[in-house]
């Protein structure tokens, strides 16, 4: 069959299809609905308080942490994925051999559990201090 | 082939027993320079998709968790408010569309269709029965795994597009929840392919094919195969923001999360593209481990229960109602556990769940070499 596309072509016609629903999805709607916008509608919702100033502020630095650990975990998955098709067929030589790649890996996370790059901050628990009333339960009974 | 005996042959849908033989039977049609076969192909599984969202995702989820919380749910549109979903979809359409004044436009408009177009692509290589999948790739569980995590830029492009701060707040959440998740996720499903030592989605399913039902599923094949399971599905939960791990969309500190500002049809694209990559993380779980669409049944003596219900009507049936199964466990969870906070979410999947997939991997690769 000289029409038959390749595997990766059915995957195109799926990445169309979803635009086509996506694209006319909006346009359905934007011939139903009403457009009245004014300056209340259109600004940021912020709990019904005028927002103050952008959202667009730095990000904790503790998310590029995780970023680049996740980066190196998943290259590594990557690798392995290969490896774990053919490995029955390869035997013990290819076993070790991942084993010794992925123990890397484990030292690295070990690496960054003892340096503290996983933990988060935890919420102290802040009880408000009462000043404590030395005479207070005679002045109730009297 | 039981279930299509009684269909005449013009129905190539019921009757091939090869894959997508209907299909290559429309080739020599067009539609738009595409085959007809093809976009036929691709438009079931989004019509499943729509009609699942509706149906069972919105409709079902919400009679569940009424009937957990001892609730009536949904009543009044139609008997027992069957007809609500529909009214809500037609509300939807007719809500106005607000574009922040100060958000990224481009952004923002862009976010939502990134989003489902991420999970919608994942479908093509999702096998609903032995005779339909879209496309049946060398690669298929390794592109499913990858083109889910496109999520992630959806999420990050509607979150900060947004400029508002739950926006912005709920995508960074979500986006380094997912990210870390996609870890143990990934090795546990490792696991998977070093059992079957094949990455396409249809021979996952043919390897786990057999006259003793669910005892030729990975899960059962194999001790160690538990561990991974139970790693992967905990850790979908988290891919998908369902509760326990829903940090991101938290309502009671973040409004919505990541969909603060978004209203009308991009919020219907938004919540569509949520309940596809649940279905999809449910079917890839019960295709690693769980025999995919394979009947659980065994052949007991002369009841051949394994027999009467294996064909490819009876393969959608039992791939779409494993993933309705753990889509149900997912409900359930939701009012069942309280919300982790983020140090208790990291800490689960860094100190936890990671050196666990880990041992799970070792001890994978030591029982296919040695006890195997």
């Amino acid at each position: 069959m000289d029409q038959t596309l390749s595997d990766f072509g059915t995957v195109f016609v799926f990445l169309l299809l979803g635009i086509i629903f996506v694209v006319g999805g909006y346009l359905t709607a934007r011939l139903l609905r009403p457009s009245r916008p004014n300056p209340e509608k259109l600004a940021i919702y912020e709990c019904g308080e005028e927002a103050v100033g952008s959202a667009w502020v730095k990000f904790n630095i503790r998310f590029y942490v995780v970023a680049l650990i996740f980066i190196i975990f998943d290259v590594e998955v990557v690798f392995l994925f290969p490896w774990a098709t053919v490995f029955k067929q390869l035997g013990e030589f290819a076993l070790i051999e991942a084993l010794v790649f992925a123990g890397i890996l484990v030292i690295g996370l070990v690496y960054a559990w003892v340096k503290g790059d996983l933990d988060w901050v935890r919420p102290t628990p802040n009880i408000p201090k009462m000043p404590v009333l030395e005479e207070d339960e005679s002045q109730v009974v009297s | 082939m039981s279930t299509g005996a009684f269909l005449p042959n013009s129905f190539p849908i019921v009757m091939s027993t090869s894959l997508n033989a209907w299909s290559d039977a429309l080739s020599e049609y067009f539609l738009f320079g595409l085959p007809v076969g093809l976009v036929i192909l691709a438009a079931l599984p989004l019509v499943f998709i729509a009609l699942y969202a509706l149906t069972y995702g919105v409709y079902g989820e919400r009679k569940i968790s009424a009937f957990m919380q001892d609730r009536l749910g949904p009543m009044e549109v139609g008997k027992w408010g069957i007809l609500q979903t529909l009214a809500d979809i037609l509300k939807l359409l007719q809500k106005e569309d607000i574009v922040n004044k100060s958000a990224d436009k481009f952004l923002f408009v862009i976010g939502p269709g990134v989003l489902f177009v991420g999970s919608f692509l994942a479908f093509a290589v999702l096998p609903f029965g032995p005779a339909f999948i879209g496309a049946d790739l060398n690669v298929g569980l390794f592109y499913a795994i990858g083109i889910v995590a496109l999520e992630v830029v959806g999420i990050l492009a509607a979150g900060w597009g947004s400029n508002n701060k739950w926006a912005l707040y709920g995508a960074i959440r979500s986006v380094a929840q997912i990210v870390s998740y996609e870890i143990p996720a990934a090795i546990a499903i490792l696991c998977g392919v070093m059992m079957a030592g094949t990455l396409s989605m249809q021979q996952f399913n043919i390897l786990q094919q057999g006259e003793y039902g669910f005892l030729h599923f990975f899960l059962f094949q194999n001790p160690i195969a538990w561990l991974p399971f139970l790693i992967y599905f905990i850790a979908s939960l988290a891919e998908t923001n369902r509760a326990p791990f829903d940090i991101p969309e938290a309502e009671s500190e973040l409004v919505a999360g990541y969909f603060t500002e978004y209203s009308g049809m991009k919020f219907a694209v938004i919540f569509l593209a949520e309940y596809a990559s649940m279905f999809m993380v449910s079917a890839i779980i019960s295709i690693v481990f769980l025999g995919g669409w394979n009947s659980p049944f065994p052949n007991i003596g002369p009841l051949l229960l394994n027999d009467w219900t294996t064909g490819p009507v009876w393969g959608a049936f039992w791939i779409i109602m494993k993933g309705f199964f753990f889509i149900f466990i997912q409900m359930w969870l939701r009012w069942t556990l309280p919300r982790l906070r983020v140090d208790q979410l990291m800490h689960v999947c860094w100190k936890v769940l990671t050196p666990f997939a880990f041992v799970a991997f070792v001890l994978t690769a030591i029982w296919e070499i040695y006890v195997k």
